[in-house]
């Protein structure tokens, strides 16, 4: 034991953010992230204004309980499609980041995008890194107020059109336009807009890597999913080290161009970290110092532990990519992405819903015949009117009374009540199973079989 | 509530809860800073494993503030909504009276529509295209858990579809059936018929609507109907719509017209509830009610 005083330090365990000025990159995966950003955002601003038959292409119609994607429409009733969709979606996310860790987060999560699209605009309005950190030193004045001024107005445009675009989504983007121009949004809408517009707003202008490191489950819990041979970024320790320029040091020059260009503020050189949301840029710029110093590139890479570890060579490394968690993820994955697409495919425009009389169970009618009175909920899927046959089967002796027919318009879904009637005797008390056989007039194939029970007593 | 509690309760509710929002308060501050020894500030000092070391990651400042935030969020609520044991709450909030205040607001709205058809004629409203799109509202609602979506009836319940009526089936009588509500009572005459008379009534009653009997019971049972079951539905069986005693007549059942059934009503009597609408429902709506039912069997098309 020391006999010296120990020092008692007072130490905060919150602390106010340090603002990250990221320096602007270029190279290879700043190219694909950028890539990325352009084909998600062309097609997130694009799509609501492609017009399909004279409607909106891609509308989620929550008001009259219609989403229209392209050439289909769903009901509430295809929630199913929105499952499969959310696994899909889930599995991918495994496989990718088993494969090649956090490519999600680095390439094409909205945050990042936004983040991104945000960063170029501050960086033309207020300059690059040092710039900037010279400028929020700055005292206060005109020119500063000017800046800031500018990039903010900037953003809050941006954000602004991204909220009415998402908008857009729900209610005729069309139809918005006019709306905003002549004042006459709805409350929701305004709400909405605003909303969404304040959020990318706040998350790509002020908090960026503070969602991911403090907000995001999903950042917490991908490391779950790697493993030995997930390709991470990494820092080739044994060849950079020891850092600094001259005789007797490694690769690695310390110019500390890693640390200035990442967006979450972390040392990469100290190996793998949670905050690490696996953007490459540091890959980017140090390759292009590696390039400057005459050094092979590929000091800070993409690599996996056992990779560096064992010193395998590219080839060996890929070569392990194809191990039973991946092969495993990517059938599962492929098999349920056939599924979706062979139901999807094999869809059929019409939907039915038996609603049985839960109260009047059986009842006796003039004539001694037993009838049960049902109520189908038929859903025409199709965009244009389509008239329907209904039959019951199951029963030899069941016949129909009420219509035994009727005509939606495109789009449409109507409550048709129907009896069923069954001569008194012919059958035991109880229940048993009939079917109600829905039938387009024009289309054999367009035909749908929904089950129920015929009650007897 | 309160005469069943002593007012402790209501001060031991308030001083833990305030106690409680005050008690995160010092915890927040109490843990937002902590005093280490130094050359091992790095860490928070705890180990798990032997080795594993916990790096201390502070979180943002404005995280802290959402505690705050809460705390405040809390203090306010609990000044003005009811929260704190019988304190009622600076905005006097009630459910009751957030109830009152939308049924007020709905009536505002939907009122004048109401009134316009409340004073319409019930015949000329059975030919109002709107107002009986809202009465089988209506109907779906209230009716239809007895009566069947198609207001077909069920056993037990009557069928509204044909003009055949147990309390008559003029306008202003269906609207009153709905309003006050209906108790039609058989009594049990097992017991003073026996088995043997009651079988003979069935007989007798079957007769009436012309099904197959046994005509030598019927004849038995036919004394037994004029003494006994005629103060009710009539000499003739043809019912009485004043007591609303069934027309045995037709070919009608309201619960069936097979042997057993009918031995049945007539031993251990039927007692059967249509309950009274105008309390829950309002005048209004009861005529509207009414108006859709009579449109039922009086098909305007």
């Amino acid at each position: 034991m020391n006999d010296a005083p120990v020092q008692i330090v007072e130490q905060a365990l919150y602390e106010v953010r340090k603002t990250i000025h990221p320096r602007a990159v270029h190279g290879w995966f700043a190219g694909w992230r950028w890539a990325l950003v352009w084909a998600t955002q062309i097609v997130f601003y694009g799509l609501a204004w492609l017009p399909w038959n004279g409607r909106q292409a891609v509308l989620l119609d929550i008001a009259h309980r219609k989403f229209l994607i392209f050439g289909l429409v769903f009901f509430p009733q295809d929630v199913i499609y929105l499952a499969v969709l959310l696994i899909i979606s889930a599995l991918s996310l495994f496989l990718f980041t088993a494969v090649a860790g956090r490519l999600w987060c680095g390439y094409a999560c909205p945050q990042t995008v936004y983040t991104e699209i945000f960063m170029w605009v501050e960086q033309r309005i207020e300059g690059d890194r040092m710039a900037r950190m010279k400028l929020d030193a700055a005292p206060l004045s005109a020119r500063k107020v000017a800046l800031k001024a500018a990039k903010h107005g900037a953003w809050a445009a941006i954000a602004l059109w991204t909220g009415f675009t998402f908008v857009g989504y729900f209610t005729p983007i069309r139809e918005l336009w006019d709306a905003v121009w002549t004042a006459n949004t709805g409350p929701w809408e305004t709400f909405w807009v605003l909303f969404y517009g304040f959020a990318t707003y706040g998350n790509a202008g002020w908090m960026r890597e503070q969602v991911c490191k403090y907000m995001c489950p999903y950042a917490r819990f991908q490391s779950a999913m790697f493993d030995r041979d997930t390709l991470i970024i990494t820092y080739d320790k044994e060849r950079g080290e020891p850092r600094g320029k001259g005789a007797g040091k490694g690769d690695c020059v310390d110019c500390s161009i890693c640390v200035q260009v990442c967006p979450t503020g972390i040392d990469i050189r100290d190996g793998l970290q949670y905050e690490c949301i696996g953007c490459a840029a540091c890959i980017d710029g140090c390759d292009r110092v590696m390039e400057k110093v005459g050094r092979p590139k590929g000091l800070i890479r993409y690599s996996t532990t056992h990779a560096l570890e064992h010193k395998l060579t590219r080839a060996q490394m890929f070569k392990r990519a194809f191990r039973p968690r991946v092969l495993i993820y990517s059938g599962i994955l492929w098999t349920i992405i056939a599924a979706a697409g062979v139901a999807l495919w094999q869809r059929v425009p019409l939907k039915v819903d038996v609603i049985r009389d839960r109260a009047a169970i059986s009842r006796e009618v003039e004539g001694g015949l037993i009838e049960n009175v049902y109520r189908l909920h038929i859903m025409n899927t199709r965009e244009a009117p389509r008239r329907f046959d209904i039959d019951v089967a199951g029963l030899p002796t069941a016949t129909l009374v009420g219509e035994a027919g009727v005509t939606l318009e495109g789009a449409e879904a109507k409550l048709v009540p129907i009896k069923v009637r069954i001569p008194a005797g012919v059958l035991a008390a109880g229940t048993h199973p009939i079917h109600f056989e829905v039938q387009a007039r024009d289309d054999d194939n367009v035909k749908v079989s929904e089950k129920s029970v015929f009650i007897v007593r | 509530m309160n005469q069943f509690t002593s007012s402790f309760w209501s001060y031991y509710i308030s001083v833990v809860t305030i106690v409680s929002i005050l008690a995160c308060g010092v915890l927040l501050v109490a843990q937002s800073k902590r005093r280490v020894a130094g050359g091992t500030k790095d860490t928070t000092g705890h180990t798990w494993d032997e080795d594993l070391g916990e790096y201390n990651n502070p979180l943002p400042r404005w995280w802290m503030w959402l505690f705050w935030i809460t705390i405040v969020f809390g203090l306010v609520y609990l000044a003005l909504y009811p929260g704190l044991g019988n304190y009622p709450g600076l905005l006097r909030w009630t459910e009751v009276g957030q109830l009152k205040e939308e049924t007020a607001r709905h009536e505002q709205q939907f009122g004048p529509i109401y009134d316009r058809y409340a004073k319409m004629d019930l015949k000329e409203l059975a030919r109002d295209p709107g107002a009986l799109a809202i009465g089988q509202k209506l109907f779906l609602n209230n009716c239809a858990q007895c009566h069947a979506s198609d207001a077909g009836g069920s056993r037990g319940f009557p069928n509204l579809t044909d003009d055949d009526w147990l309390w008559g089936g003029a306008p202003e009588t269906i609207e009153q059936t709905i309003a006050n509500g209906r108790n039609g009572v058989m009594p049990a005459l097992g017991p003073a018929l026996g088995e043997q008379g009651v079988k003979d009534a069935a007989h007798y009653v079957m007769s009436l609507s012309g099904m197959a009997h046994d005509s030598i019971r019927a004849a038995r049972g036919e004394a037994t109907f004029k003494q006994i079951c005629a103060a009710c539905h009539g000499a003739d069986g043809k019912g009485n719509p004043a007591l609303g005693a069934p027309n045995l007549t037709d070919r009608t059942w309201l619960y069936s017209g097979a042997e057993p059934v009918i031995i049945e009503t007539i031993a251990s009597g039927r007692n059967n509830t249509m309950p009274a609408w105008k309390g829950l429902l309002g005048e209004a709506r009861v005529h509207l009610l009414a108006a859709y039912v009579y449109s039922l069997s009086h098909n305007p098309k």
